[in-house]
């Protein structure tokens, strides 16, 4: 039966890469070239990963779409199934369905400034984004990266931290949460949204991207609104418990939205217009 | 298409019911054993209950299994066999003595599975059941069927609709669809021309308790109402309202291993359970149960009708005979119907 929704793609990982303690990103390549060939994304998205045996789990898709050949996904070992994934080796098969969900709508920023936020195990979902437009950098006015994370070692993608740190076109900002910093620490020390309140980005033809653990989503947006930051222009990912990822399981909605569907990506005047349930 | 209208003598159901057998067909009637009735396969008519109002489960499993496997894998050298279900392991069923409200009710499951993405699954074995629904001629004080747009001789999701035609009677039977022309054809001497006009006398009579559209508005902005909690208070979490519900279709997805082969199962769940929506991270944004209650509550009577233009409701009231500690679902709509927001 060709139409099983439930039907994963079979993936092999084909390169595992460390990025901080419990965080392991996974470069997967189609096992049989044909899906290669069909299959097509776009940045936000997200799929259902899956050890056979153990279960599935969700997460965005890490890797930029102009990226092609392969997937890239990051998660953090916490529950049953990402420990599973966590065991596999280079070279193991799991299953991947997607992707499912919205997407950035990055055609729409063109010719503006770009403003990423992120905290700890969040840059991934934006990592597919930030990747997505350096690939098409003169689309694009400034570039600027606020991320940070609990201590020096949780920051994720380190080389291409590294990266983006080197690049003239990208501006770059990391930041460790006071004591988490190491002797050789050369970023900034403080939370993200006091960070931000520092940079003091401008908000003038600038979209906002946040991304992070609920506790700093909440006090990054006041700081961008007094920075003039409309609620059109900020942009931000939810992050539900979901199973089926396309509408029918029944747990990830909020109010009448499914995070599957009508999401993952909301603007915070979508934001504003949900029920406080997420 | 039109619907025909024909005469079924009352002891022509079980030569029917051996013309379907002699055809080979798998048959699922009700039956009653220690105050429970419930559908299963059966070979043979005699014991079909007929005086039920109600089956104590819905027929929903029919369509939509409480646990079915998607998919089948197996391990090996070379590396990993996955396999989806075979549609043609589903067998085609007739499924005998349904009432309306859970023949309604599998139009509205159809709309979740088939809102946006298609559930080819659901619908492959949809389409291999063929429905016998049977009018209600009595009926208990738990039945809204009418408050939610149904109605005791409602044909909404049968095949062939019958309605007997007093306690001793005849049947009418109405045949709604190809399906169920299918069937007539195999019998067609059973199925007689009918003068009969009316079958509404023979109905059990369910009186309008709320307005369903005046529910939806009113839910619109009740979101933050005290009141969720005031009737939630009791609720265990137990889950049984949405087991026994003709619609509720919120389903897990879970993997069973058995050495290096095993099997990705959908099983049903319930919106009910602390852990739903519950996150890896330990936080959950329905994390009080007023708020699953709310859940359950809006989903059917705010967002479906909002997103699917269905109701998530047959007004069957399964859900209130099945709740342990007696909430009762009508009750609840009525005062939110009363309530000043």
């Amino acid at each position: 039966m060709t139409d099983n929704l439930y039907m994963p793609y079979l993936m092999r990982i084909e390169r595992i890469t460390y990025e901080a303690p419990g965080v392991k990103t996974f470069m997967l390549k189609f096992v049989n070239e044909a899906d290669q060939d069909k299959f097509s994304y776009k940045a936000g998205q997200f799929g259902e990963y899956s050890v056979y045996g153990v279960g599935e789990s969700t997460f965005c898709i890490a890797s930029s779409p102009t990226r092609k050949g392969y997937i890239e996904c990051t998660f953090r070992q916490t529950g049953k199934v990402t420990n599973a994934l966590s065991d596999c080796e280079e070279g193991s098969i799991i299953g991947f369905r997607g992707p499912y969900g919205n997407v950035f709508p990055i055609d729409e920023w063109k010719g503006k400034n770009l403003l990423f936020i992120a905290g700890g195990i969040a840059l991934p979902p934006m990592r597919c984004v930030i990747w997505n437009a350096l690939d098409m950098r003169e689309n694009f006015k400034d570039v600027t990266i606020i991320y940070g994370a609990r201590t020096v070692k949780d920051l994720v993608y380190k080389d291409e931290l590294k990266d983006w740190e080197l690049r003239k076109d990208v501006k770059l900002v990391t930041t460790v949460d006071p004591g988490g910093e190491s002797p050789d620490w050369r970023g900034e020390i403080g939370f993200v949204p006091t960070i931000v309140e520092k940079i003091a980005p401008s908000s003038k033809d600038t979209i906002a991207i946040v991304c992070g653990p609920p506790v700093m989503i909440k006090y990054t947006f006041p700081v961008l609104a007094k920075l003039g930051f409309s609620d059109n222009s900020i942009y931000t990912t939810l992050e539900n418990r979901m199973k089926c990822g396309f509408g029918k399981c029944g747990r990830c909605n909020v109010g009448k939205v499914y995070v599957c569907k009508d999401g993952p990506v909301f603007t915070l005047a979508q934001l504003k217009e949900l029920p406080d349930e997420y | 298409m039109n619907i025909d209208k024909r005469l079924v003598r009352k002891d022509s159901l079980e030569k029917l019911f051996d013309i379907l057998k002699r055809n080979s067909k798998t048959i699922y009637a009700p039956f009653t054993k220690n105050g429970k009735t419930t559908f299963r396969d059966t070979e043979s008519f005699s014991g079909i209950s007929t005086g039920y109002i109600q089956t104590s489960e819905s027929s929903k499993d029919i369509a939509f299994p409480r646990a079915e496997k998607l998919l089948e894998y197996s391990k090996n050298k070379e590396g990993m066999t996955v396999k989806g279900i075979d549609i043609n392991d589903i067998p085609e069923v007739i499924l005998w003595g349904v009432r309306p409200c859970d023949a309604a009710g599998i139009g509205e499951l159809s709309s979740i599975f088939n809102w946006d993405y298609k559930d080819e699954i659901f619908n492959n074995r949809l389409s291999r059941v063929t429905v016998f629904g049977f009018s209600c001629n009595k009926s208990d004080e738990y039945c809204f069927c009418t408050s939610v747009g149904g109605n005791p001789g409602n044909t909404a999701g049968s095949d062939i609709l019958f309605t007997r035609m007093g306690d001793d009677g005849d049947y009418l039977a109405e045949v709604l669809t190809e399906k169920g022309l299918s069937v007539v054809s195999m019998a067609t001497d059973l199925f007689e021309k009918s003068e009969t006009s009316g079958k509404e006398k023979f109905l059990a009579e369910v009186q309008v308790r709320f307005n369903h559209e005046e529910i939806k508005e009113r839910l619109s902005k009740y979101f933050e109402s005290k009141e969720w909690v005031e009737q939630s208070m009791r609720c265990l979490g137990c889950g049984a309202c949405a087991y026994v519900c003709p619609t509720c279709a919120c389903f897990d997805i879970q993997d069973e291993a058995h050495g290096r082969k095993g099997s990705r199962v959908r099983c049903w769940d319930s919106c009910g359970f602390s852990h739903f929506t519950l996150h890896t991270s330990g936080h959950n944004p329905r994390d009080v149960q007023s708020a699953r209650w709310r859940q359950r509550i809006m989903h059917k009577f705010s967002y479906m009708p909002e997103r699917l233009s269905v109701y998530g409701c047959t007004g069957c009231g399964r859900c209130s005979r099945a709740c342990p500690v007696d909430m009762n679902i009508l009750e609840h709509l009525i005062s939110i119907q009363e309530v000043t927001v």
